[in-house]
């Protein structure tokens, strides 16, 4: 079976700073490291390489350093890495991305389930992995907190709703967005990690890839980023103390006042 | 410090750290507590490949050595030197047969023991053979292509929980030491039993019981190296094994001056952190200068050792004596500086100041190490 697993390298979040003036973060010398919700996608392609065999290829679209990631993962038991890079994909929005991984995994030459993280912990949209499955015009199900059965035609999962679980069939090839609750993802072994330090990692940039130039980057991007501020914290409560027959009264009195 | 650790070193380290902080100090207290033996750890450090990092590439391992080991111990013993010691614990009984073995006991137990699929353990002590290990009674009678083992050890780390132990027993009492002969007995040999687990002071996480035998057969092929062999496989051993227990001492003394450090930068008394207070920075500096000159001798013994010097006994014991002496003063001052919160249980370093204590005790008292010293160093002044 071939698995990929979609990851994207952002911010150590557990050591956040936030600049001050501008309410942005500081990125200047905060580690990066793979998005914490992809560390499940890529425990879990794990488990299904050891459930069903086949190979698990992580792929990442990023600058040059996102190749860490890639060796990281393979440290942790994929394969084999391939690298997306290039300048041309600079202000890519969620679509360009999408469509940009998309083209990526159709250069591969196979596949029968792409994993990502339900979301990456700093753009939060949760829209590129629902994306990838729409340009590759392939099922998809997210928020996958288990796979129950899986096979190289089809595969029944559990997704997670805000009440319980929904079970989902699906045939393959699929895209599973996976949550936190599916897996504890393992600690990397020492001969995954001697192993990355060798491994070789594909780098593809946009002229290695079948897609359209101005799909990618910012030109190929419908959104935009007007503007990005820090919502004004909400102030306490107001507490009215008393008998219940005060409490309601002066409750109305400010109802009647203030809203009404 | 940097002591020019190799990249694969580096890495090793870096390793143990993550699992000393994200898998083993979350459940340190919860494992002191209930006394029970960390399989789930255990587990974490077989798939991450770390029992395997001193034994040879040949049989399943990394190929690396002794300095190696003491960084994994280390790292470990930082958070929890209880569940450290199921790791450390398990190379005192593997080197027996990594230093003596036959190829064949190699291929047969290393593998394993290098997966981290079976633990191992040491067992040398008995009741009335403490420092005096010669005084033991524990006896191999050879019966055709077999010995029968009787007697019992213990205090032995790991018993239980280990699958392979490597057993120091007289093969010919009339010769002393010289009748003693080293064995491997798997865990399940009729005849192997184990007592009830001890109730310590520290190190609660690690599992420490009788080994008993009673006519315990043991097929003849488990005879390490010769009859007779037994002392000195033993004494090489615990010669190789040292520097592991001042790695585990140098985590111990580590882990309580992290807490004690943390501490006094919050801890506000008279208006001020007490790390503004010039008692609290003179304890807290010789205290970090005491675990940095800990940690320089035990690394450069176990690179003494690694690079296969004929004799370590000396060394191995100062860097011994050293580290642990050096754990318990500054898990003491750990606990001071801390004040009435540092002697709750709700903190860690009560519980760095009883894990200290063993490392004083283990592996030869450092009353006796200091033995080892002096006749070494009078028999050095001999030879000029």
């Amino acid at each position: 079976m071939n698995i990929i697993v979609c990851i994207k390298q952002v911010p150590n979040t557990t050591d956040v700073r936030i600049d001050p003036v501008t309410n942005t973060l500081i990125r200047d010398g905060v580690e990066s490291v793979i998005n914490p919700f992809d560390a499940y996608a890529i425990e879990e392609a794990v488990r299904i390489k050891e459930r069903c065999g086949g190979k698990v290829t992580a792929i990442t679209m990023g600058p040059p350093q996102a190749e860490n990631a890639l060796k990281e993962a393979i440290g942790l038991g994929c394969d084999e890495g391939v690298l997306v890079s290039d300048r041309k994909f600079a202000g890519s929005d969620t679509w360009a991305t999408s469509y940009t991984l998309a083209c990526a995994i159709e250069k591969l030459e196979t596949y029968d389930v792409i994993l990502t993280g339900k979301q990456a912990s700093d753009g939060d949209t949760a829209q590129v992995g629902p994306g990838i499955s729409t340009h590759l015009d392939i099922p998809q199900v997210t928020y996958v907190k288990k796979i129950v059965e899986i096979n190289d035609k089809a595969a029944k999962v559990e997704r997670m709703t805000e009440e319980g679980y929904d079970v989902v069939e699906t045939p393959l090839p699929c895209l599973f967005t996976v949550v936190k609750e599916i897996n504890t993802p393992r600690m990397p072994s020492l001969k995954g990690m001697m192993r990355a330090k060798s491994a070789k990692i594909t780098k593809w940039t946009a002229a290695d890839l079948d897609a359209d130039p101005a799909a990618l980057g910012l030109d190929g991007s419908p959104t935009r980023v007007v503007k990005i501020f820090t919502p004004e914290a909400r102030k306490g409560g107001e507490m009215i103390s008393g008998s219940a027959g005060e409490v309601s009264k002066e409750l109305a009195e400010l109802l009647k006042g203030e809203v009404v | 410090m940097d002591y020019l650790l190799t990249e694969q070193q580096t890495m090793i380290r870096d390793l143990a750290r993550k699992i000393a902080v994200e898998k083993i100090k979350p459940v340190a207290a919860q494992y002191d507590e209930s006394e029970e033996f960390a399989w789930p750890i255990m587990k974490t450090l077989a798939e991450s490949d770390l029992f395997g990092i001193y034994i040879p590439e040949a049989y399943g391992g990394l190929g690396g050595g002794i300095m190696d080991m003491c960084l994994v111990t280390e790292e470990l013993s930082r958070a929890c030197g209880g569940i450290a010691l199921g790791y450390a614990g398990t190379a005192l009984g593997t080197l027996p047969i990594l230093l003596h073995g036959s190829e064949e006991q190699k291929k047969k137990y290393l593998p394993d023991i290098a997966s981290g699929k079976r633990l191992a353990a040491f067992c040398l002590t008995e009741a009335e053979a403490g420092s005096d290990a010669a005084n033991m009674k524990t006896t191999a009678r050879k019966e055709g292509d077999k010995y029968i083992l009787n007697g019992t050890k213990q205090w032995i780390t790991n018993a239980g929980e280990a699958e392979i132990y490597t057993v120091i027993a007289l093969t010919d009492k009339s010769r002393g030491v010289r009748g003693a002969s080293a064995f491997i007995v798997e865990k399940g040999t009729k005849g192997m039993e184990f007592g009830k687990k001890e109730k310590k002071m520290g190190i609660r996480a690690s599992a420490t019981r009788e080994v008993i035998f009673t006519d315990c057969e043991v097929p003849a092929a488990n005879l390490i190296s010769k009859e007779g062999m037994g002392f000195i496989v033993a004494l090489k051993t615990l010669d190789t094994s040292r520097p592991g227990v001042a790695a585990q001492a140098v985590g111990i003394a580590q882990g309580a001056l992290d807490c004690a450090l943390d501490y006094s930068r919050t801890r506000v008394q008279f208006g001020a952190p007490i790390s503004s207070f010039q008692a609290i920075q003179h304890m807290l500096a010789d205290m970090g200068t005491q675990v940095e000159a800990a940690r320089a001798l035990a690394y450069a013994v176990a690179r003494l050792v690694d690079s296969g010097a004929k004799s370590v006994s000396k060394e191995s014991a100062m860097a011994k004596l050293f580290a642990s002496d050096v754990a318990m003063k500054v898990a003491v001052d750990a606990v001071q500086i801390m004040g009435g919160y540092g002697y709750m249980r709700d903190y860690p370093v009560e519980k760095f100041m009883r894990d200290a204590k063993i490392t004083q005790i283990y592996e030869g008292t450092n009353q006796i190490q200091r033995n080892v010293i002096a006749s070494n160093m009078i028999k050095e002044t001999l030879k000029k």
